[in-house]
């Protein structure tokens, strides 16, 4: 649903297990981001720093896998608010460099980590509250909810965000030309 | 010891993975130095020899057991109870499935179909094969293995394989007199032997049905700009043994009754080609064949059937080499196949240029199955209108059938082409069977109404697997059985294929565990055509068929397993936090997850 006041779309963004580079990227789009918010108006985002989500956004840009529970609460509250929801860059679709500890037991690495490590001082595990705890296995997010969109790319292109959402503004299927989800 | 596995392999870089093959039998494994060593007396890259011992199945870079045991886990055997078998012998003798026991006296492996699922549950130990295993057998079994007594001294019985011919046809009722064929084909130029092949309508029975004569002339041909049959230019023969698909085992039965006939019919193509050299690539499962096969070749060589002038004709020399395989299905695919001749991983290579003119070594080499070579055989010996005197217009002759499944008498049934599956199942009898899978998990599950369909290149293709089903069988696991059967054996080479059948099997994994959604089922049916259309060879082209054909004809066998919700995922995200509680010693709210929200 718009914006009541402005009528126009509403997006939220969030960075889940990932680096932020994938919204630097979007960023990238430079000037044409005055153009884009004539259209649209950012709800929760790091770009507002509203902390969660309005009841109805239109679109719902999803940075980073999942790392833990907090994360997975987070990508929850977005596919109940969104209509779309959309997995951007690597680590969303496919855990990214996050999901390279899958390869070690987590007890392994929260051992080496805070227990045996060289120079630590106190060794613990961390377990205040307030810490979201770690999942086994970093996911990509499409295994936890319905995601609608994937834009590829490690960060996908500030084009690609370009295309993407001028096309959906357009209310056409989204399409990426293949130069620009061609990385070789 | 290692210089004289080498020397007895010929000493070549092609010779490698049969150089690996007995190093894995003489160290239960192929250390890191036998490696370096290969590689500096092979002249290959060390990465080389790696990749090959990584790509086969049966090669190892850890040690396995004193006994190693791998169970055949084709469906067929696991209908048969071979999946708890495994269990209860890995329980008996306190070891994990998959990994060696301790103190290095077993370890127990699941293996691809073994090619005797109408006999299963099969296994091999050391190479050696068991069949019709049951629950006593397994107790007395884990006991030998715990006493260390050596194979000779376990029960004779075990390892006793049938043929099981249940129906004998053009092929298999006649005798072939040894020689018979050469005698005539050595009357006969290349012309006149291929236009006689081409007269009978002989295509490939390892289930494409390329036109057998077509093959061998564009051998002969050889490649664009040489001159067709030029002597100068070395030509090879290979016969196609790696009987991999699941239930397909009427090779391994004409190898044992027919040795003579698969040679036979090598030779003759020889002789029209112009080759001198032939290859036997026998699948690794079928290692127990060996002896006797070299056997059979030695005694074609001191009759004169085999070497230099044959039957006495002036320049008509060809030699059989017999090569293994260790354990990987692709191998089947002819251009894989090839590779693994050379000694390497078997990746299919990219087509065209085609084996026929750029095969093995880069020759012109043909690849036939080894019923195509018996068939072709017999055409030279008996003529080409004996042949077409049974089958249909474009599928002339017979079939070889490998029955098995939920029938009463599963074995081999040679029926004319054009016979429509219900009279098979009626042989068999399959009473009132829920479906079929035709050719394998390659091929085609038809269900009931479609039994009047016909066997033959026009209808109903197939190398010769025919696996029956009960109305009592779950016919999304069989799917899901097939599905992880390809995801295992893909080779790994391009992505579509080696990245779709993973993502194929943890879909059909989800769906089947009760976790899957309408939409599960739309991206299942959306990924399928992705690996279907972009994969590089025939394995992925096919992974997705047992999944696409079960659901076209039994929607409401997936329909019933989803639920109504929009998603679920497809893992227990509560017991994803386990650990993490258990480290932290945490139970507040925000230590759990709901599986839906």
């Amino acid at each position: 649903m718009a914006d009541l006041v402005t009528n126009k779309i509403l997006i939220a963004t969030t960075s889940l297990a990932g680096c932020f580079g994938c919204h630097m990227s979007f960023l990238d789009i430079d000037e044409r981001f005055f153009t884009l918010c004539e259209h649209v108006v950012f709800d929760r985002s790091p770009f507002t720093d509203i902390k969660h989500c309005g009841e109805h956004v239109d679109v719902g840009l999803i940075e980073g896998g999942l790392c833990n529970a907090e994360n997975v609460a987070t990508l929850r509250e977005f596919r109940r608010h969104v209509k779309i929801l959309v997995a951007v860059g690597a680590c969303a679709i496919n855990g990214g460099i996050p999901a390279m500890r899958n390869h070690i037991p987590l007890k392994e690495c929260l051992e080496e980590s805070y227990l045996q490590a060289i120079g630590i001082d106190s060794p613990q595990i961390p377990n205040d509250p307030e810490l979201p705890l770690l999942l086994d296995r970093v996911r990509p997010i499409h295994e936890v909810v319905k995601v609608d969109y994937f834009l590829p790319g490690c960060p996908p292109s500030a084009e690609v965000f370009w295309t993407f959402l001028m096309d959906l503004l357009a209310a056409r299927q989204p399409q990426l030309p293949e130069a620009q989800i061609h990385y070789d | 010891m290692l210089c004289e596995i080498v020397d007895h392999h010929g000493g070549e870089a092609t010779s490698l993975l049969q150089v690996l093959i007995d190093v894995q039998m003489r160290f239960r494994c192929v250390p890191a130095g036998v490696m370096t060593f290969l590689a500096e007396i092979l002249h290959l890259p060390r990465t080389q020899i790696q990749a090959v011992v990584e790509f086969y199945s049966f090669l190892s870079v850890t040690s396995t057991g004193r006994f190693d045991v791998r169970f055949s886990d084709s469906v067929t055997d696991q209908l048969l109870g071979s999946r708890d078998l495994a269990t209860r012998l890995c329980q008996r003798l306190g070891v994990k499935l998959g990994e060696t026991r301790a103190d290095d006296a077993v370890s127990v492996h699941l293996t691809s179909c073994t090619g005797l699922s109408d006999q299963g549950p099969a296994a091999l130990v050391n190479g050696q094969v068991l069949t019709r295993l049951d629950g006593d057998r397994i107790v007395q079994m884990a006991d030998f293995i715990d006493q260390e007594i050596d194979l000779d001294a376990w029960p004779k019985a075990w390892f006793r394989v049938e043929d099981q011919v249940q129906l004998e046809g053009l092929l298999l009722a006649e005798e072939l007199p040894l020689g018979a064929c050469l005698e005539r084909a050595g009357t006969l130029d290349a012309v006149g032997i291929i236009s006689e092949i081409d007269r009978s309508g002989l295509r490939g029975r390892g289930g494409a049905g390329f036109k057998t004569a077509v093959k061998w002339r564009f051998c002969y041909e050889g490649a664009e700009g040489t001159l067709p049959g030029d002597p100068s230019i070395t030509r090879y023969v290979v016969c196609n043994a790696d009987e991999g698909e699941p239930g397909t085992f009427k090779d391994r039965v004409l190898l044992s009754r027919n040795a003579h006939d698969v040679f036979e019919g090598m030779t003759v193509c020889a002789r029209a080609i112009g080759a001198l050299r032939g290859f036997l690539y026998l699948r690794g499962e079928y290692r127990y064949l060996l002896d006797t096969l070299l056997k059979v070749l030695e005694a074609r060589r001191s009759r004169g059937l085999l070497g230099r002038n044959i039957l006495g004709v002036e320049g008509f020399d060809f030699n059989i080499e017999i090569h293994l395989g260790a354990g990987a299905y692709i191998c089947g695919e002819e251009s894989a196949l090839i590779e693994s001749l050379e000694g390497k991983p078997g990746h299919p290579r990219n087509r065209p240029p085609y084996p026929v003119t750029h095969g093995y070594l880069g020759q012109p080499t043909v690849v036939n199955n080894v019923e195509t070579f018996v068939a072709a055989a017999r055409i030279m010996a008996f003529g080409a209108d004996w042949f077409l005197s049974e089958g249909t217009a474009q599928s002339t002759g017979t079939k070889m059938l490998s029955v098995s499944g939920d029938c009463e008498r599963p074995g081999i049934y040679e029926v004319p082409f054009g016979t429509p599956v219900s009279v098979v199942m009626h042989r068999c009898g399959a009473d009132d069977p829920m479906g079929v899978q035709v050719g394998g998990p390659s091929g085609t599950f038809i269900g009931k109404a479609e039994f009047e369909r016909i066997l033959g290149f026009e209808d109903l293709s197939t190398g010769g697997s025919m696996m029956v089903f009960s109305q009592a069988r779950d016919v999304v696991a069989i799917a899901r059985g097939f599905t992880h059967f390809f995801a295992h054996e893909s080779c790994g080479f391009c992505t579509p294929c080696r990245v779709g059948t993973s993502l194929l099997r943890q879909l059909i994994d989800k769906i089947a565990e009760g976790h899957g959604t309408p939409h599960d089922l739309v991206e299942m049916t959306q990924l399928a055509a992705i690996v279907k259309n972009a994969s590089h060879c025939g394995l992925g082209q096919t992974a997705a068929n047992p999944l696409m054909q079960t659901l076209e004809r039994f929607p409401e066998r997936y329909q019933e397993r989803l639920k109504t919700t929009l998603f679920e995922p497809g893992f227990d995200l509560d017991g994803a936090l386990e650990v993490s509680r258990q480290m932290t010693g945490r139970a507040d709210a925000n230590a759990h997850l709901t599986q839906v929200g």
